[in-house]
């Protein structure tokens, strides 16, 4: 596939994706402040956007990922919230 | 989800989708006992497939207990007592979805416990990976375990749900990898189709997701549509759609070619 055919069938939607995360982010600042470990996860992803290296999808994965390769004691929960709390 | 509507089915049937398959899922809350299951098995086993048929749809499935429901290990042991005579039945290709779902150790051993009934039945596996921050962490377990058991064949394993942090880890250590196509949240069809460019075309299939979330019956022909639109020609396309799941669950005696 061309640039340009990459473009002219991805732009628009990437275009848009961006804009709702935008959008995303006001709509939380006007909600109030306050911290939250899946914010700060990704505001972390959105760096592996800006350093021009390949394999951002799967660096911006690896980023939201729990590292550790220890099993959990139990299962407490049985949804996934989309980022590692335990991320620092 | 536990079943497709028969909008679903239609709409299946219309784009040109020849076979269903079905892995055991969870109901969206928790069974208090084997029995439970047993009559969810019924319904995978019994009544889904005329259902389907009644589109011209043929129904095959995967029976097990689902990761989701595996903290419970005495539980799991009374349904892992029942799961062989429905491995029987003439519509189930193996043992799946098992996996891991919060990365907990009860998970792992009841994924161990599936593990083992498959091998000595000489069953093909499907395996469910754990979504979003727990995929990465539960897909090396798995992947771990599987290799441990040197009865396993890992061209008779898929693993599903994988995206492009996991993708490597599936297809190096030689199992068959399924990409679940969500149309948001998880994997899309263009990121599906990215994977296909990058890692090749071999044990790789794609699947609709079937959740409880938001899912499209129709994923895997707009994922064609999308291979089309990128200048894939239609033996690349046949080969992602048809071909390559038909040459995984062939390796079930139980499963007929469509054509």
């Amino acid at each position: 596939m061309t640039r340009d055919r990459v473009l002219e069938l991805y732009f628009m939607e990437a275009r848009s994706k961006v804009i709702d995360l935008a959008a995303f982010l006001d709509r939380l600042d006007r909600a109030g402040n306050g911290k939250d470990f899946r914010i700060d996860a990704l505001h972390k992803a959105l760096k592996e956007l800006q350093d021009g290296k390949p394999e951002r999808a799967k660096r911006v994965l690896l980023s939201l990922s729990d590292p550790t390769t220890e099993p959990l004691g139990a299962a407490t929960t049985k949804a996934a919230s989309g980022a590692w709390p335990g991320a620092k | 989800m536990v079943s497709r509507t028969t909008d679903d089915y239609l709409a299946m049937v219309t784009a040109g989708c020849q076979t269903v398959c079905e892995p055991a899922f969870w109901a969206g809350y928790d069974r208090t006992s084997a029995d439970g299951f047993f009559d969810y098995f019924r319904q995978l086993t019994e009544y889904e497939p005329k259902r389907a048929a009644k589109y011209g749809l043929d129904h095959y499935c995967w029976i097990c207990l689902n990761p989701k429901e595996a903290e419970d290990l005495s539980l799991a042991e009374e349904v892992l007592k029942i799961i062989p005579q429905f491995l029987d039945c003439p519509n189930v290709l193996g043992v799946g979805e098992i996996g891991l779902n919060k990365n907990s150790r009860n998970e792992l051993k009841v994924f161990e416990r599936h593990v083992d009934l498959a091998a000595r039945r000489e069953e093909l596996i499907l395996v469910h990976t754990p979504h979003l921050e727990d995929k990465l962490k539960g897909t090396k377990l798995i992947v771990d375990a599987l290799k441990a058991d040197s009865r396993i064949n890992p061209g008779r394993v898929v693993i599903d749900h994988v995206e492009e942090h996991t993708i490597e880890l599936v297809l190096d250590a030689g199992f068959w990898a399924g990409m679940t196509l969500y149309p948001e949240s998880k994997c899309t069809a263009a990121r599906a189709v990215d994977m296909i460019e990058k890692y090749g075309n071999e044990r790789l299939w794609m699947n609709s997701a079937c959740d409880w979330g938001v899912s499209v019956p129709l994923a895997v022909p707009r994922a064609a549509l999308e291979m089309r639109l990128r200048g894939h020609d239609l033996r690349e396309i046949d080969k992602l759609v048809f071909a390559n799941p038909l040459k995984f669950l062939s390796q079930s005696k139980k499963f007929r070619s469509p054509m």
